[in-house]
């Protein structure tokens, strides 16, 4: 049996198309509100990508999705259905605020590892009891970790305003961290090589850290045997239970990673943007994975390329919003298209260009 | 409908030059056949020939790209499966179509009910019945519930369904693939008796022994086309293999005496209970020594599936099982590993759902079980991906796959070739015992002589093989010894030369069989 397309087809050209005919649909509704959808788009890609601010706001935004995209993507693989990284993210947070206010961090440096070690162990943390229950229990992982999003919410709400809130302070937030622990933004790091970075904007380190995180993601599923088997599992429970793969062994795994991920999220908002531990940190980031992961194929890569798009899309909306007279939620509908043409409709968008493909083929001799 | 032009002139089924494509592959090609009323005719051809696809156009699931379909003369359309019962068409599937809690009686109204009221259908259904049990001595209980019945009477109830439906023409996909021999042979009398009523016949096996039993003519089919249409008295079945494959085959294995040496697996009293707390194995005992073949025998669903799923490692069980004089750990769940630490290879029984991780790439699935093999370690963390292509490769070469691509997946293989790749990753670990459940299931005769082959082989060089399968030509053929499975229990013991099927269908059927 011959493929029906070439592989790069698959990969590019089909979200490409789904993506276009997304982003059609998405001007059709903006001129049905009587707003001129040519001027949207200039306003949103000069927002997202128009200066060096506007690039450090989306890529603070794509970093966050990284992590949480990543985070759902590897339960994918091992066909969980993770929809916890919301809870597993703010758990991270309060392993980050923990760390950083503990200590007297002398420099960033030692800091850094310190409390992503922290963020990791508190987002894995909050994912085992959801898969300890689902492996030996069977309750369903879905319906877990969705319960977990919410004590994880009680829990860091308990905390901010009983226990880690500075006395005398109004609001439900940690204290300042220390200057110790503040992490140099891409402006800091660009500017040894010369390059004029926005002071301003969030973007930090942390996004390397993400790109590391993609490369082992990637490295852990197609390149280690517990890769092998959770991918195995995934795709088929009997022929794992052949192989002599063990499902408990598997679950728990592939959940304590994607909640280490999750939480590492964590690094980025809390320690290298906000400086301390506030309430509703995550910002429905771990939902937002969720479609990072589906529209990336559930591939690091793809990921990597997914949370990119949202990132745009986060903060391109957000500046629409700001300047002209569409709302906010016209962000959610043009997010939410693109989630439907790259996922659920994806078929809609295969079957022309299979057969598309297949008429080529014949032509040729 | 019935003889609407009258007499035996008119064909009961004519199709004219069908054709149908699926993306890049055509399943039909310019097939033509005529059927004459009052006749069975039987459809050969190996897996993806073109039979399913050309029985669902006749049964209005798929529309034929191209050509024409006369019934009783007439041309007609069939756009889907009420239009098919309209034109007098029955179909009885390979699995059954039928609700498990309904009974009978209301598995055959369904969907051709008389009103919202189900009473009068089913006092109508009764009567019909009852008129259906007479002429064609098809008895079912009518208030038995189909979960209570057994496979034979299941696709009575499906043949009644049809004929209740007013089928003329009756089509059974692998009617066989399910039943004991006297079960066939009872499947057969009731098909003789509806051909001797005028109803036309179209049966589709891959078992040739049956086609030369009861079918009057016998199409061909190869890769999509028709190849010959014969009468079945004037043919035999090396000729059929032969039109099937396109070349000629051993329809006989040739193989050496076998030279049993000690005892590698020794079985005792091997009991399972499933979740629902019925005993699938009923202590069970056997052996099997190094150089033999030792064939189980019996109807699916006996036991067997239990039996591999122990020695294979993903049932728990009770009782004593010895691998080489050690006896193995039968409490865990989980234990596929340390089966395959014990020298035990597994051939599953259903290599798409078990054996292979059907979206993994041919390389990924040569290691599948054994990926903890420290061959497969580039170093403490990382897995030797090249290496593993370069193995599979080569033994894609030597086991005949093809394509010899280690890059694909599993599932763009046909059905001979996965089981080629299965077998080739469990046979080069030179197994002490090699376990194979329905070695050739859904394989092409070609594969199937190279598959028996590669087992006889493993047999020769001095592994115990214990070999589980529903097809009883492959255990008479393959066995040293032979032993029959009925209801977790093995009904008894026999050479391949002091047997027969018919010894053989009795003991399948729970009987002893003759005085052994």
């Amino acid at each position: 049996m011959r493929e029906a397309m070439p592989k790069w087809a698959d990969l590019v050209l089909i979200p490409l198309a789904s993506l276009v005919l997304a982003f059609a649909l998405s001007a059709l509704v903006i001129l049905a509100i009587g707003e001129d959808p040519v001027a949207a788009v200039r306003m949103m890609v000069s927002g997202a990508l128009g200066s060096t601010y506007a690039w450090g706001y989306t890529l603070y935004y794509a970093t966050n999705f990284i992590f949480t995209g990543l985070a759902v993507a590897v339960a994918f693989q091992a066909r969980l259905f993770n929809i916890g990284g919301e809870g597993q993210a703010m758990l991270g947070g309060l392993g980050v605020a923990l760390i950083c206010l503990s200590l007297p961090w002398p420099h960033w440096a030692l800091a850094l590892p310190a409390a992503a070690l922290g963020a990791a162990l508190f987002g894995a943390a909050w994912a085992a009891i959801p898969a300890w229950l689902q492996a030996t229990r069977g309750s369903h992982i879905v319906i877990t970790t969705i319960m977990f999003n919410f004590i994880a919410a009680a829990v860091l709400n308990y905390l901010l305003v009983n226990v880690m809130r500075p006395i005398g302070a109004m609001d439900p937030a940690t204290a300042k961290f220390p200057p110790g622990t503040h992490l140099p933004s891409l402006h800091d790091l660009l500017a040894p090589f010369g390059i004029a970075f926005s002071r301003a904007a969030p973007a930090n380190i942390t996004f390397l850290i993400a790109i590391a995180a993609c490369v082992l993601v990637w490295l852990i599923l197609w390149r280690t045997r517990l890769g092998y088997e959770i991918r195995a599992y995934g795709q088929s429970e009997p022929a794992a239970l052949y192989a002599g793969i063990r499902p408990v062994r598997i679950v728990m795994a592939a959940m304590l990673i994607s909640g280490a991920l999750a939480g590492l999220m964590a690094v980025n908002n809390v320690m290298g943007e906000a400086e301390r531990l506030v309430l509703n940190a995550v910002e429905g980031a771990g939902f937002i994975g969720i479609a990072v992961a589906l529209m990336g194929r559930s591939h690091p890569f793809g990921v990597f390329l997914a949370a990119l798009l949202f990132g745009f899309l986060y903060q391109g909306g957000a500046e629409l919003a700001l300047w002209t007279d569409i709302p906010r939620e016209m962000i959610v509908v043009i997010q939410a298209l693109v989630i439907l043409f790259t996922g659920a409709l994806d078929n809609m968008v295969r079957m022309p260009l299979e057969r598309l493909f297949l008429a080529l083929r014949r032509g040729r001799p | 409908m019935a003889g609407a032009a009258g007499g035996q002139r008119v064909p009961a089924i004519e199709l004219r030059g069908i054709s149908k494509a699926f993306g890049p592959v055509q399943a039909n090609r310019d097939i033509s056949l005529t059927v004459m009323p009052g006749t069975i005719h039987g459809i050969v051809g190996e897996n993806g020939a073109g039979k399913s696809t050309l029985m669902s156009i006749l049964y209005g699931f798929y529309k034929a790209d191209a050509g024409e379909i006369r019934i009783a003369g007439r041309p007609i359309q069939i756009p889907d499966s009420q239009a098919a019962i309209r034109a007098g068409i029955g179909m009885v599937f390979q699995h059954f179509k039928l609700v498990e809690p309904f009974t009978v009686l209301e598995n055959v109204i369904l969907g051709v009910e008389d009103g919202r009221l189900l009473r009068p259908s089913l006092a109508r259904a009764r009567g019909e019945l009852k008129r259906l049990a007479a002429d064609y001595e098809l008895h079912v209980d009518p208030d038995a519930r189909i979960e209570d019945l057994g496979v034979g009477m299941k696709q009575r109830v499906e043949i009644l369904k049809a004929l209740y439906r007013q089928a003329d023409i009756l089509i059974l996909d692998e009617p066989t693939g399910v039943l004991t021999p006297a079960e066939a042979d009872h499947l057969f009398r009731i098909l003789e008796n509806l051909r001797s009523q005028g109803k036309t016949i179209i049966l589709i096996t891959h078992k040739l022994r049956e086609i030369m039993a009861i079918t009057d003519t016998v199409s061909v089919m190869r890769r999509g086309q028709m190849v010959a249409t014969v009468a079945t008295a004037q043919t035999s079945p090396g000729e059929l293999a032969e039109l099937m494959v396109g070349r000629k085959v051993l329809l006989h294995l040739d193989k050496k005496p076998a030279a049993p040496g000690r005892t590698v697996l020794a079985v005792e009293n091997l009991r399972v209970t499933d979740i629902d707390g019925v005993e699938r194995l009923r202590g069970v005992s056997l052996t099997v020594r190094a150089g033999e073949i030792l064939g189980i025998a019996g109807v699916a669903g006996n036991g067997q599936s239990q039996l591999l799923g122990v020695l294979g490692g993903t049932l728990p069980a009770s009782g004593i099982v010895r691998i080489e004089g050690q006896a193995i750990d039968l409490s865990a769940r989980n234990a596929g590993q340390a089966r395959r630490a014990a020298g035990i290879a597994h051939v599953p029984e259903d290599r798409q759902r078990e054996g292979l991780v059907m979206e993994f790439l041919a390389w990924e699935n040569m290691i599948f079980g054994y990926h903890h093999d420290p061959a497969c370690q580039r170093n403490r963390a990382l897995m030797d991906n090249a290496a593993i292509r370069a193995m599979t490769a080569e033994r894609m070469e030597r086991f005949d796959v093809r394509p010899p691509d280690p890059d694909l997946q599993a599932r763009s293989f046909s059905g001979g070739n996965q089981q080629k790749i299965v077998l080739a990753r469990e046979i080069e670990r030179n197994p002490a015992l090699l376990i194979v459940g329905q070695p050739t299931r859904g394989v092409d005769i070609g594969a199937i002589e190279f598959i028996h082959q590669r087992l006889i082989a493993l047999r020769d060089a001095g592994a115990a093989i214990l070999l589980v399968s529903v097809e009883l030509d492959e255990i008479l053929s393959l066995s040293d010894r032979i032993a029959v499975m009925f209801d977790g229990r093995i009904m008894g013991e026999r050479r391949p030369e002091e047997t027969d099927e018919k010894d053989l269908g009795l003991m399948m059927a729970g009987m002893r069989g003759k005085a052994a």
